[in-house]
């Protein structure tokens, strides 16, 4: 008897993280649709401006999106190269115990508190890149995206390398017994191998750049800025959020929703990046 | 130790010892590789007969802590495979590998015959589409899968798998073919199959095979090592071995005594 | 040997020679692009914590820690920012461990291969992929509004707890796989039902693992601003929480979860987004002390895990 009434807490408990997405769908959707009865869902999509706490508010979600997917797209840009060359150097060219020690202290990267990171991005990122490029503003998305993407690193290459590692060593001494060098292991047999598991990373990857909001918050300014100028600034869904919810908004009122609905975006972005991830993996597996 | 000089040397070894860290699996080992014949290499596992096989294309390169000392001469300009300037890619790319459990790599077949030409840097469509052909026909794989050469490796039966990794290794024409059990992993049918083949791969190429099937290394090969604890105790024309061997250690071990 | 043959031979020795001197700088080029690119990593680090110690060091004091905020940057402090960032962490802890640890136990010793389970282990991983603003989203709909609990610290540790959740579950079933199946057996040989086994000899023996799940999720949650700005923490509070202990009867009290509140990271968050130099200097203080706690609570977990491993050979 008291056994199965352990059995029943332990089950709840684990059913709790289904809560949690459960919540978290329920709530975005429910708080979104009083917002659609009052901003059509064509307007939202296409609209190229986004001011809901103007008197003559809009609704465009385009400036946003197109913010987050730029700061995303140059936070990946450093982070799959540099986290993937890492990540084949630590599997195929260190020795075992200097691969305990480097991994570890990359993972530091992915410790250290994101507004930490926005502090780093304004204030040092952004005085070096003006020392570049004078014209710079201070607030820019290139280097919030550049700093997202040195945090975002250890995601990329942790995962990639133990995807790597997990290729069988007789697949890597079938290829060195043919004459191929270590290079060539490595992007001929190792990598494609170790596919699987590194979309699995780069999803991760993507997804982490998506939502991060201290960075952008701070570095890249809060204005929405419908531009692929990466050396303006510009607001991401989630800074937005973090902007309004900094204010005093009643709840209920129309930025109120603003905020549920960018949310419900940048979830559905997130899952649309999980679904293209995983059609991927699916497609490689049965080429193979 | 008898030397047959009816025979071209393809390589010899020369008192070659190799050592994993502190522990020696090899002790002083000499013998000859005479060209186009099959030579086993057999003993009780742990006596060094698969470490001396992959002393061949310096596998033990790819792990710390080893050490080889003495040579290995491939034939005829004498090069020492195990010499320090010699790079081990020089070594794989003329010296072939069958591994124990076959490996195919998560690639078409076609693919998986190709790496080795592709490696090398080999762009030229039609010779690598030849030379695919021509080695799956050796490796008598071709009948079965000429009309599937893209679907993928793995999807293969053991015994395909195997020959197919023959057709890989085939595929660069290496000057020494080396085996290393390669049908411990597989059924009785497709053993016979892979017997078959080597004794039919002997006509262009030189083996060497490491075999724990005293059978096997009667019914195929030319000649016969036996090698117990590190040291090469006997080699000899597998005809003589398996009938008159000399020491009574070879004696104990082909009639079952031992091992 | 005819001499064309030869020279053919020859020819054909020197290319591959080529060849694999070509092969040969590419495999070097490569380990110099790999270790470039963890250097890269590396020094990345070494920057942030020298410039942020750099310009924070210098302002921390023992008035930095005991002040409120302020309008005055050499007057404002930490106080109710790090009393906040512990009272949450205290309510995060308190949700997340049990809960956590139950799950982990769940789903790696109980749990039949149904697929109930597999949509739980589904979910667990992509917990992992739902930006934190989400969470924080969720708990500003639910437990402000709908549960009543307020912008309190509850509200703000139940969210955090939420968040580091799948941490601490992957972790506590991780740990757990490396018990051998033949101490399981033993345990219940000698007639331990399924719940002695895993209290007398499961937990206690991936006890080391768990406790770096703990650390790790807890040095996540004590960063982690994102959530709690979505959930309404003020940045500007110049009161303490109500003591958790009372002068009469019944002595214990749970009043400070319901107080406003703010954390370290957000009060940061407010000091670098002004304009003025004096306020940067004051966030990089705080970052200084966000910095230093969470390496060395990730510290401390790669030490546990080395030890652990060292120890544990089964």
């Amino acid at each position: 008897m008291k056994e199965r009434f352990i059995e029943a807490i332990l089950f709840l408990a684990a059913t709790s993280s289904v809560f949690v997405t459960f919540g978290i769908v329920w709530i975005l959707v429910k708080e979104s649709i009083p917002f659609f009865a009052h901003v059509p869902l064509g307007e939202f999509l296409t609209g190229t401006e986004w001011t809901p706490l103007f008197e003559n508010a809009r609704f465009g979600i385009l400036p946003l999106l197109c913010g987050t997917l730029l700061s995303t797209a140059i936070a990946l840009s450093v982070a799959i190269p540099l986290g993937t060359v890492a990540a084949a150097f630590l599997s195929e060219y260190t020795k075992p115990w200097l691969r305990e020690i480097l991994k570890p202290i990359l993972e530091l990267l992915a410790a250290v508190p994101t507004v930490v990171y926005g502090y780093f991005a304004l204030l040092f990122v952004t005085p070096l890149l003006q020392k570049i490029h004078p014209d710079l503003g201070g607030f820019n998305v290139l280097s919030a995206g550049l700093v997202m993407g040195m945090m975002i690193v250890p995601y990329v290459s942790s995962l990639s390398e133990d995807a790597m590692r997990s290729v069988p060593g007789h697949l890597k001494e079938g290829s060195f017994a043919l004459g191929a060098s270590r290079f060539q292991t490595i992007f001929r047999v190792v990598i494609p191998t170790a596919f699987s598991g590194m979309t699995s990373a780069y999803i991760l990857a993507i997804s982490r750049a998506l939502g991060e909001t201290m960075v952008v918050s701070i570095a890249a300014g809060m204005q929405p800025n419908l531009t692929a100028n990466p050396l303006e600034p510009a607001a991401t869904i989630t800074a937005f959020i973090v902007q309004v919810s900094m204010g005093d908004l009643p709840h209920g009122s129309i930025g109120y929703q603003s905020i549920y609905v960018a949310g419900l975006t940048l979830l559905f972005l997130t899952l649309c990046f999980n679904v293209l991830g995983l059609w991927l993996r699916q497609k490689y597996q049965e080429k193979e | 130790m008898t030397t047959n000089t009816n025979l071209n040397l393809r390589a010899e070894v020369k008192d070659l010892s190799f050592s994993y860290g502190p522990k020696k699996v090899l002790n002083r080992v000499s013998m000859p590789i005479y060209e186009n014949r099959i030579t086993a290499l057999i003993g009780p596992s742990g006596c060094g007969k698969t470490t001396l096989l992959r002393c061949f294309n310096r596998m033990h390169d790819l792990y710390a802590a080893t050490n080889y000392d003495g040579e290995i001469l491939l034939h005829p300009e004498k090069r020492n495979v195990l010499a320090r300037d010699v790079d081990p890619m020089e070594v794989r790319m003329r010296i072939g590998m069958v591994f124990q459990k076959p490996n195919p790599f998560p690639k078409s077949i076609f693919e998986n015959v190709a790496y080795g030409l592709r490696v090398r840097g080999v762009r030229k469509r039609s010779f690598i589409e030849d030379r695919v052909e021509k080695s799956l026909q050796q490796a008598g794989l071709w009948s079965e899968v000429k009309d599937r050469l893209p679907s993928p490796a793995t999807a293969l039966s053991g015994g395909q798998q195997q020959r197919l990794c023959i057709a890989r290794a085939l595929a660069t024409e290496p000057e020494i073919l080396l085996l290393d059990e390669p049908t411990s992993a597989l059924d009785p049918i497709s053993t016979t199959h892979i017997e078959e083949l080597i004794t039919e791969l002997k006509k262009d190429w030189t083996i060497v095979i490491v075999t724990h099937n005293l059978h096997q290394a009667s019914r195929t090969a030319d000649y016969t090592a036996f090698m117990y604890l590190g040291d090469l105790i006997e080699f000899d024309t597998s005809d003589k071995l398996f009938t008159t061997p000399r020491d009574p250690r070879t004696e104990n071990y082909i009639t079952g005594r031992f091992g | 040997m005819s001499t064309a043959v030869l020279q053919s031979e020859r020819a054909q020795v020197l290319d591959m020679r080529a060849n694999i001197r070509r092969r040969q700088w590419v495999d070097l080029a490569f380990g110099v692009a790999g270790l470039l690119a963890l250097l890269f990593a590396l020094l990345t680090l070494l920057a942030l914590i020298i410039d942020l110690a750099m310009t924070g060091v210098p302002r921390l004091s023992w008035e930095f820690f005991t002040n409120f905020p302020s309008r005055f940057p050499e007057r404002a402090g930490i106080l109710s920012a790090w009393v906040g960032s512990f009272a949450i962490m205290i309510t995060t802890a308190c949700c997340a461990i049990p809960l956590g640890i139950a799950a982990g136990v769940y789903l790696e010793e109980y749990a039949s291969k149904n697929w109930l389970t597999g949509l739980i282990e589904l979910n667990i991983i992509n917990l992992a992929g739902i930006p934190s603003i989400t969470f924080g989203l969720m708990a500003l709909g639910l437990f402000v509004y709908q549960f009543q609990l307020g912008q309190s610290i509850l509200t703000a540790g139940l969210t955090l707890g939420l968040l580091v959740l799948p941490i601490i579950i992957v972790t506590t079933r991780e740990a757990i796989r490396t018990v051998p199946n033949s101490i399981r057996e033993a345990a219940y040989a000698l007639g331990a039902s399924r719940w002695q086994m895993v209290w007398d000899h499961l937990l206690p023996y991936s006890s080391g693992g768990i406790l770096t799940g703990v650390i790790i999720s807890l040095s996540r949650a004590i960063g982690e601003t994102a959530p709690l700005i979505t959930v309404g923490a003020l940045t500007f509070i110049a009161f303490l929480p109500h003591p958790p202990v009372m002068a009469e009867f019944p002595f214990l009290s749970f009043q400070w979860l319901k107080d406003p509140f703010t954390v370290m990271p957000i009060q940061m968050f407010n000091w670098v987004s002004r304009p003025q130099p004096e306020f940067h200097v004051n966030a990089a203080a705080t970052g200084v002390i966000l910095l230093v706690m969470t390496l060395v609570m990730n510290g401390i977990a790669i030490w546990i895990r080395y030890r652990f491993r060292q120890r544990l050979k089964w």
